[in-house]
C-alpha cells in the first residue's frame, strides 16, 4: 500500500514551492490583475506599464478581436460591435437592463441571459467578459513567466447567484482555474485591513462603473467577518454619466443621435463628469457626425444638482446594511472609499455627511479590489507565511426560497447568512398517490416570487405513492464559499430514495461551457493543456479501472435505472479519454464520480454489515 | 483539525450548556474553528479534504446562528431537554398576550401606512426594550426554575416579538429611498 502525503492545513505539500496565483478584479469599465510578489501584492502592468485594462471588447469584421486600450477606438467608429460595459449584462434578461435605449448594440430577446449581435455572430456576455478575463490571464502569465495555480475573481457583493454563476463561466471559459468568487468590497477591505492593521467596525462604500456595495465588516485579530452586506447591481458610475448625456440631449437642441453621435457624446459625458471632480465648470463641445454642434457650459453645480438623485439612492443601501447589522452610523469606525466613482466631490461629502466623519481615501480606489484579490489567491494555494494567518467570513447578499402555494416566496436561507451554509425544509404532497413534485428556487427579499429573481426548476420525480401528506420531501439548499447555491431534494419517509441536484440553470449549462471551450481551445493549443489533457486521462483510466472493479463485485447493490445511468457515463468517458478535450474529459470525470458517491457509500455499508455479521458483540 | 460533529453546539464551541451566554466567548470559539475548517484554509487540498471540511463548516455556521440568538439558543435548549419542536410550536397564546399581539400589530400597520419612520423607530426601540425584559425571564425559568413549560411559553412569546421586529424592519426599508 502507497503511502499518502499529508499535509498541514495551510501549508503546502512541499513549502518551499511558491505557487503562481492571481486574483483579478472584472470591472465595468476597467480590469486589473495583482498577484503577491515577496509578500506584497502588486498590480501587474501592459508593456506600456498601464494596470488598468479598459473593459471594451471589440469585434471586426472581417475576424479577430482588439481589447483594451486597442478596443478604445472602435467605440465610436464601430459602436455596435465594440461593447462596453458588458459586466452590466452578466446574468441579466433584457428587461433588468437600465438605459437600453441609449444602447448601440443589437440585442437578441431570448429566455435567460440577454446576447448581443456583433458582426462575428451572437455573442453572450459570458463570452464577452471571458475574452477580457483572457487577456487578464495572458498578461499575467507572461508577467510571472509560469503556469498560474488559480485565480481569486471579483464581483460585487450584491450580485445575485446568476450573475456569479455568470462571472464563473466566464473564468472557466478564460482558461482559469477559478478558486474563489470574491466580493468586491470584502477584497476590499482585506487590502486595506492589512496594509492598516485595522480592527473595529467598518464600512465599505464601493460605487464602480456599473455597480454599487455596501458592506459592513467587523475585524478582530485577523478575521474579516461580514456583517452585513447590501447594495445596487445597477447603479454606478456609468450613471452619472448617462445624467449628464440624458442633459446635454435635452440642453443642445440637436435631433436624436446616430449610434456614432450617442457614443461620442457619452464619452463626452465622462470626461466632463471627470474633470468636474477638478475644476468648477467645464466646457461640453462637440461637433457630430450630423454636422451639429454642442457648446454647452457645465457647471459643478449644476452636474451635482443634475445627479442628486443618484448620490441619494446611495444612502438607500447604507441604511438597510446598518439595520441589519444592528448599527448606527455612529459604531462604525472608518468608511473605506472604493471604485473610481467614489473620487466625485459630492459622493465624498454625502458619505461624511452620513457617517459624521471624513472618508478614507488613501488606497487607491481603482487597484485596491485587485490587490485585495490577490491577497486572498496566495492565501488559498497555500502560499501563506508562517504569521500571516487572516480568515474571511463572507456572507450571503439576498435571500433565497421556494416558490409555495399563491406565488409566495418561502425563505430557506435568509440574507447575510454566513458561508458556507446549508438549511434543509420539509414538504410533503397534497394528493393521494402524487409521484412528483415539482420546486421553483428564487433569490431576493420580495414576498411574491415575480419579484424575485427566478434561479431554478426542478422537479422530483419517483416519490412512491403514498397518502397525502406522508411523503416527507426533504429539500436542502447549500451555499459554498463563493455564494453559489446548489440545491438537492429527497424523499426520506421510505427509505427509497429520489434525489436530484440542480445547479441553478440561469446561467450556462456545462455542456455550452465545454462547447465553448472547445471552440476557444481550437486556436490556443499549448503546451498546458497537453499536460492538464494527460493528468485528467491518467485520471480517467484510474476511475474506470474502480468502476469495473466495483461493478463486478456489487453490481447488484444498483437499480437497473442507476446501473443505466453508471454505464452511459462510463462509455462517455471510455470514449472521451484518448481524445485531446481536457475540460470535456474533466467534465466526463466529474459526472462519473458524483454519478457513483451514493454507491461508493452502499458498498461501504455493505462490507461493514458483512464484517460485523455473524459475530456478537462480545466478539468486537 | 477535525471537529467532533456528534458533539452539542455548546461544547463544540467549549461553552457551558445554558442559555445565558459570553457572546464574546462564543465569537471567539467560532472564529477559532472557522479558521480550521472554512473552506478557504482547504481550498490548496485535494477534493475529498475539501469536502469533509467543507461538512464541518457548514455544521459550525448552522450552530453558531442558533446559538448567538437568543430565540434559538432557547428553543436549541428545549431540544435538548427531549422537547419536541412540535410541543414548541404549539399555538396556545395566553389571553392577555393575544391582546398585546393585536395592539402591536396595529400600531406597526398604521406607521407603515402614514409612512411614518419616526414612530416606526420609536416602536422598534420600544420593542427592544420589550425583547430584553422577555430575554431575561427566559434566563430565569431555563437557567435557574428549570421550568420548561414556562420557558416553551416565553419563547413563543419571544417568537413573535422576533416576527414583529422583522416586520417593523422590512417597514423601514421600504420606506428608505
Amino acid at each position: 500500500m502507497s503511502l499518502l502525503q499529508i499535509a498541514e492545513p495551510g501549508q503546502s505539500a512541499a513549502p518551499h514551492k511558491h505557487r503562481l496565483a492571481i486574483g483579478i478584479d472584472l470591472g465595468t469599465t476597467n480590469s486589473l490583475v495583482a498577484t503577491v510578489r515577496n509578500g506584497i501584492a502588486v498590480c501587474l502592468t501592459d508593456e506600456q506599464g498601464r494596470a488598468l485594462m479598459p473593459s471594451v471588447v471589440h469585434y471586426r469584421d472581417g475576424g479577430g478581436i482588439e481589447l483594451g486600450f486597442d478596443a478604445m477606438n472602435a467605440r465610436v467608429s464601430d459602436p455596435r460591435n465594440t461593447i462596453v460595459s458588458v459586466k452590466r449584462f452578466m446574468g441579466r434578461g433584457l428587461a433588468d437592463v437600465t438605459h437600453i435605449e441609449a444602447m448601440p448594440y443589437v440585442f437578441e430577446g431570448i429566455p435567460g441571459m440577454l446576447r448581443l449581435r456583433t458582426v462575428q455572430g451572437s455573442k453572450s456576455p459570458v463570452e464577452i467578459s471571458a475574452e477580457l478575463l483572457r487577456a487578464l490571464r495572458e498578461r499575467a502569465e507572461a508577467s510571472l513567466g509560469g503556469e498560474l495555480t488559480g485565480a481569486v475573481v471579483t464581483v460585487p457583493a450584491y450580485f445575485d447567484d446568476a450573475q456569479r454563476q455568470a462571472t464563473r463561466d466566464a473564468a472557466r471559459l478564460a482558461g482559469l482555474h477559478v478558486l474563489r468568487l470574491l466580493n468586491e468590497p470584502t477584497a476590499a477591505a482585506v487590502a486595506y485591513g492589512l496594509d492598516n492593521a485595522s480592527e473595529g467596525v467598518y464600512a465599505v462604500f464601493d460605487l464602480g462603473g456599473g455597480t454599487f456595495d455596501l458592506s459592513i465588516l467587523k475585524l478582530t485579530r485577523g478575521v474579516f467577518e461580514v456583517l452585513s452586506t447590501n447594495g445596487d447591481t445597477s447603479l454606478g458610475g456609468d450613471d452619472f454619466d448617462h445624467r449628464l448625456y440624458c442633459w446635454v440631449l435635452d440642453n443642445a437642441r440637436i435631433a436624436p443621435p446616430s449610434a456614432e453621435d450617442a457614443r461620442r457624446l457619452q464619452m463626452a459625458a465622462r470626461a466632463v463628469k471627470e474633470l468636474l471632480t477638478v475644476s468648477e465648470e467645464t466646457p461640453f463641445r462637440l461637433r457630430l457626425d450630423s454636422g451639429e454642434e454642442v457648446d454647452l457650459t457645465v457647471t459643478r453645480a449644476a452636474f451635482f444638482e443634475m445627479t442628486r438623485p443618484l448620490v441619494q439612492k446611495t444612502l438607500t443601501p447604507v441604511k438597510r446594511a446598518l439595520r441589519d447589522a444592528r448599527l448606527s452610523p455612529r459604531d462604525i469606525k472608518g468608511v473605506v472609499m472604493v471604485g473610481g466613482a467614489t473620487r466625485m466631490p459630492h459622493i465624498q461629502r454625502a458619505v461624511a455627511e452620513y457617517f459624521g466623519q471624513e472618508p478614507l481615501t488613501n488606497l487607491d480606489p481603482d487597484k485596491v479590489v485587485a490587490l485585495g484579490a490577490a491577497m486572498q489567491a496566495n492565501a488559498l494555494v497555500g502560499n501563506r507565511r508562517e504569521n500571516d494567518h487572516w480568515l474571511l467570513l463572507d456572507v450571503i447578499p439576498l435571500s433565497l426560497g421556494l416558490e409555495t402555494m399563491g406565488g409566495l416566496s418561502e425563505k430557506i436561507i435568509p440574507r447575510n447568512a454566513t458561508l458556507p451554509v446549508a438549511r434543509a425544509q420539509e414538504f410533503t404532497t397534497f394528493k393521494d398517490g402524487q409521484t412528483a413534485m415539482s420546486f421553483h428556487v428564487v433569490q431576493g427579499e420580495r414576498e411574491l416570487v415575480a419579484d424575485c429573481r427566478s434561479l431554478a426548476r426542478f422537479e422530483l420525480r419517483g416519490i412512491p405513492p403514498m397518502a397525502a401528506g406522508v411523503a416527507r420531501i426533504r429539500v436542502i439548499f447549500q451555499v459554498d464559499a463563493d455564494g453559489l447555491l446548489s440545491v438537492s431534494a429527497r424523499e426520506t419517509s421510505t427509505g427509497v430514495e429520489a434525489s436530484i441536484h440542480v445547479k441553478p440553470s440561469y446561467g450556462l449549462t456545462d455542456d455550452e461551457i465545454a462547447g465553448m471551450l472547445r471552440s476557444s481551445l481550437e486556436h490556443a493549443g499549448d503546451d498546458l493543456t497537453a499536460r492538464a489533457l494527460r493528468e485528467q486521462q491518467v485520471e480517467a483510466e484510474r476511475l474506470l479501472e474502480a468502476c469495473t472493479q466495483a461493478l463486478a463485485a456489487d453490481g447488484e447493490l444498483l437499480d437497473e435505472a442507476e446501473r443505466a445511468a453508471i454505464d452511459a457515463l462510463i462509455a462517455r468517458l471510455r470514449q472521451l479519454a484518448p481524445g485531446n478535450d481536457a475540460t470535456a474529459l474533466s467534465d466526463g470525470i466529474a459526472a462519473l464520480s458524483r454519478a457513483t458517491e451514493s454507491f461508493a457509500t452502499r458498498r461501504m455499508n455493505r462490507a461493514l454489515s458483512t464484517a460485523l455479521t455473524g459475530h456478537n458483540i462480545d466478539e468486537l | 483539525m477535525s471537529v467532533d460533529l456528534s458533539l452539542d453546539y455548546f461544547s463544540l464551541f467549549g461553552l457551558p450548556c445554558r442559555f445565558r451566554l459570553d457572546e464574546t466567548a462564543l465569537d471567539r470559539a467560532w472564529h477559532a474553528l472557522q479558521t480550521e475548517t472554512h473552506p478557504d484554509c482547504h481550498a490548496h487540498l485535494p477534493e475529498n479534504a475539501q469536502r469533509a471540511a467543507m461538512q464541518e463548516a457548514l455544521r459550525i455556521n448552522e450552530a453558531y446562528i442558533t446559538l448567538k440568538k437568543s430565540v434559538t439558543r432557547a428553543r436549541y435548549l428545549l431540544e435538548l431537554a427531549g422537547m419536541s419542536p412540535d410541543a414548541i410550536n404549539e399555538n396556545v397564546v395566553a389571553p392577555e398576550y393575544l391582546f398585546e399581539q393585536l395592539e402591536w400589530r396595529e400600531a406597526v400597520q398604521e406607521a407603515r401606512e402614514a409612512n411614518d419612520v419616526d414612530t416606526l423607530e420609536q416602536l422598534a426601540l420600544r420593542l427592544q426594550i420589550q425583547m430584553a425584559g422577555v430575554v431575561t425571564q427566559l434566563a430565569g425559568q431555563l437557567d435557574e426554575q428549570r421550568d420548561l413549560e414556562a420557558a416553551a411559553d416565553t419563547v413563543r412569546r419571544l417568537m413573535f416579538l422576533d416576527k414583529l421586529r422583522l416586520g417593523i424592519d422590512n417597514a423601514l426599508a421600504a420606506l428608505d429611498d
